[in-house]
């Protein structure tokens, strides 16, 4: 099997984006304990690998939906990091003019419609572009990240038998966690691998460690392929971990310890990826510590931007609910 | 212009022809869609536009709304057949999380031009879960806007300006009136949202109302008319959100006494937010009175003589009328 990494300058875009989601999600996390944010934010640091493989194969005319966990997605379709710096201090330069916040990131014009604070959320959003996409007869495709928690709602179901039936170009990433919050995903449902679910709707089921970033790439592209020439839906069941709790200050009292450190310690999507370029020679070490350094120098930007940006402007707040009219 | 006889829903059924046939990104999605839906007024779509147009769903509510939602910011304009109101509850989470809050939480990236046409009302026994009217419920939610027309000229233009807006827009079609037939005008027009009317001029009191509370108003309004000699101003709203309460606070300004009536429960309704609204818009008015009326705070009851305790008619609005003009 041929590798999907092309030469050392794919290796390094991908490294970069997938450093910029830990870095990012790294501040995020201090910033937050630190009371600099408002509201309440979650971490996908150590499931950088999905967002990144997944969203390499796609072009800003395709479209993804995100989660409450949703940065990384972000990042990796496109979204300026500045723009969601911003947008997490709730600064009117914010990629939602700070009216959205850490769980509604989006930039329709990258193609991301939205980080969703509703679990489930984005399968219907994702399955109607992709409903879309086919009556334009555009060759574009429609990615629902979810995770694991929202595979017993009744969306995921009426999602898939949709897409099923009408084999519309979408595929449904799960980024299995284990964890719907605070639960295990063997206390609440009832299948351990979930893509044999896609058998029921007619869709192409797969399951793969989605910490390994060529793993992600691998299916990823027989999935698009499989979209983009109209043979229909997938339903890709990577397993990952979140470093973090469900949430930035999340007691985690429902994972054991040993779990969380081996995780960090043995089953990092990026230090798997380092070994691989290196061990490949890919990439030097030396490079990718300069790698290292240049993300931290642009965040260091994007930061700055985001806290010396304005707040919005009070008297706005009732803006833009309605596109036309609506009460005053 | 001439008119044409016709029912409410073949009223609408123009609309949607003149609309798709204007646009072709405008798609028809529902239960039973190519079959014209629980009423027939969706009949004939499937052959005029095909099934890629006109899709059927499965019964998957969540689904269906949605799925407007995404094909929208896709950049299509979707109309979804909800078929009775009480089936979009199955879509609250979808209508009130995504589709009401996707424009302004995403800081004004896009509107979400989807149509959810859902028909309410009391039809006469049809039981608890058949005979809701749920506006009271939907008007709460900021980012939709909400039609209730009661005739089927309004039917048409407001079906019309409702698939043409670029927001998500509920529209409410009484079952009862979904078949009867009126004149409704020829050719193409729209019924702005937002807009209400007098239909009739009167100096004693003013009832504002929508939907088929409307046609019992009118006929009220011809009672006291005839056999008390008062003249009673009747308002139709036609739309419930944007919500036109300059047109009601000048007629509540001439006759000093109001009677909001509606269909849906008392109970935390919609009359209570007009009833407020015209005080508020009329604080130095101390003389003012104004009343509501719907239905009372229990679910539909099935035997036509419970029904008719629960929902009030044209005699409970007349004796309503009756006392209001007596004190």
């Amino acid at each position: 099997m041929s590798s999907p990494i092309r030469n050392s300058s794919h290796a390094r875009h991908l490294l970069r984006k997938m450093q910029v989601i830990r870095s990012f999600e790294t501040r995020v996390e201090r910033l937050f304990k630190e009371g600099h944010l408002p509201g309440f934010v979650h971490s996908c640091a150590g499931q950088e690998a999905t967002a990144v493989g997944v969203c390499d194969l796609l072009t800003p005319s395709d479209y993804i939906t995100s989660t409450h966990r949703g940065h990384g997605h972000a990042i990796a379709k496109g979204v300026n990091p500045a723009a969601m710096f911003a947008e997490l201090y709730g600064r009117e330069t914010g990629v939602c003019r700070g009216r959205g916040g850490s769980m509604h990131v989006a930039d329709f014009s990258v193609g991301m419609l939205g980080a969703n604070g509703i679990v489930g959320g984005g399968f219907g959003i994702a399955t109607g572009a992709a409903f879309a996409i086919k009556y334009q007869r555009r060759s574009d495709v429609a990615v629902c990240f979810f995770g694991d928690g929202a595979v017993n709602k009744g969306t995921f179901h009426e999602s898939l038998n949709f897409a099923g039936v009408h084999r519309i170009p979408v595929i449904f990433v799960c980024e299995n966690n284990r964890y719907a919050q605070f639960t295990a995903a063997s206390r609440t449902t009832a299948v351990d691998d979930i893509a044999v679910r896609a058998a029921g709707y007619g869709v192409v089921g797969e399951t793969l460690n989605g910490n390994e970033l060529l793993s992600v790439l691998l299916s990823t592209d027989r999935a698009i392929k499989r979209a983009r020439s109209g043979e229909g839906a997938t339903l890709l069941n990577m397993y990952t971990y979140r470093f973090s709790g469900h949430y930035v200050g999340d007691a985690e009292e429902y994972r054991p310890k040993d779990e969380v450190t081996s995780s960090r310690d043995e089953r990092d999507p990026i230090a798997i990826f380092v070994s691989y370029l290196t061990t490949e020679g890919l990439l030097s070490r030396s490079e990718i510590g300069e790698i290292f350094l240049e993300v931290e120098d642009e965040l260091d930007r994007a930061h700055s931007f985001a806290v010396e940006s304005p707040p919005p402007d009070p008297s706005t707040a009732l803006d833009g609910v309605w596109t036309t009219g609506g009460p005053a | 212009m001439s008119a044409k006889k016709m029912s409410f829903g073949q009223a609408t059924l123009e609309a949607m022809q003149f609309a798709m046939d204007e646009d072709p990104s405008i798609v028809v999605v529902g239960q039973d869609i190519s079959w014209g839906g629980n009423f027939g007024q969706f009949r004939g779509l499937i052959d005029r536009y095909g099934p890629e147009r006109v899709v059927d769903m499965p019964i998957s509510e969540s689904l269906i709304v949605a799925l407007s939602v995404g094909a929208s910011v896709a950049g299509l304009r979707i109309v979804a057949s909800m078929s009775f109101v009480e089936f979009t509850l199955g879509a609250m989470d979808e209508i009130v999380n995504q589709a009401a809050k996707f424009r302004y939480m995403f800081g004004g990236q896009v509107s979400v031009p989807i149509v959810l046409r859902a028909s309410d009302g009391i039809r006469g026994s049809s039981g608890a879960q058949h005979s809701s009217s749920l506006e009271g419920m939907f008007c709460n939610v900021p980012g939709i806007k909400i039609v209730a027309p009661s005739n089927g000229n309004d039917a048409k233009g407001l079906l019309r300006s409702a698939i043409a807006d670029p927001d998500p827009v509920i529209y409410f079609e009484h079952k009862k009136i979904t078949g009867q037939r009126a004149p409704v005008e020829e050719g193409d027009f729209t019924v702005p949202l937002g807009r209400a009317r007098v239909v009739s001029e009167g100096s004693d009191l003013t009832i504002v109302s929508y939907s088929n509370m409307l046609n019992h108003a009118l006929t009220a309004a011809r009672i006291i008319a005839d056999e008390d000699g008062s003249s009673v101003e009747v308002i139709d709203l036609r739309s419930i959100v944007p919500l036109d309460i300059n047109t009601v606070a000048e007629s509540a300004s001439k006759t000093g006494k109001v009677l909001v009536a509606h269909e849906s429960w008392v109970m935390g309704g919609f009359g209570a937010e007009v009833m407020a609204q015209i005080y508020e818009t009329l604080p130095h008015r101390q003389d003012l009175r104004v009343f509501r009326m719907g239905s009372k705070t229990a679910p539909i009851p099935f035997s036509p003589q419970l029904e008719s305790a629960v929902v009030p008619g044209v005699s409970d609005l007349v004796f309503e009328i009756r006392r209001i003009l007596a004190e």
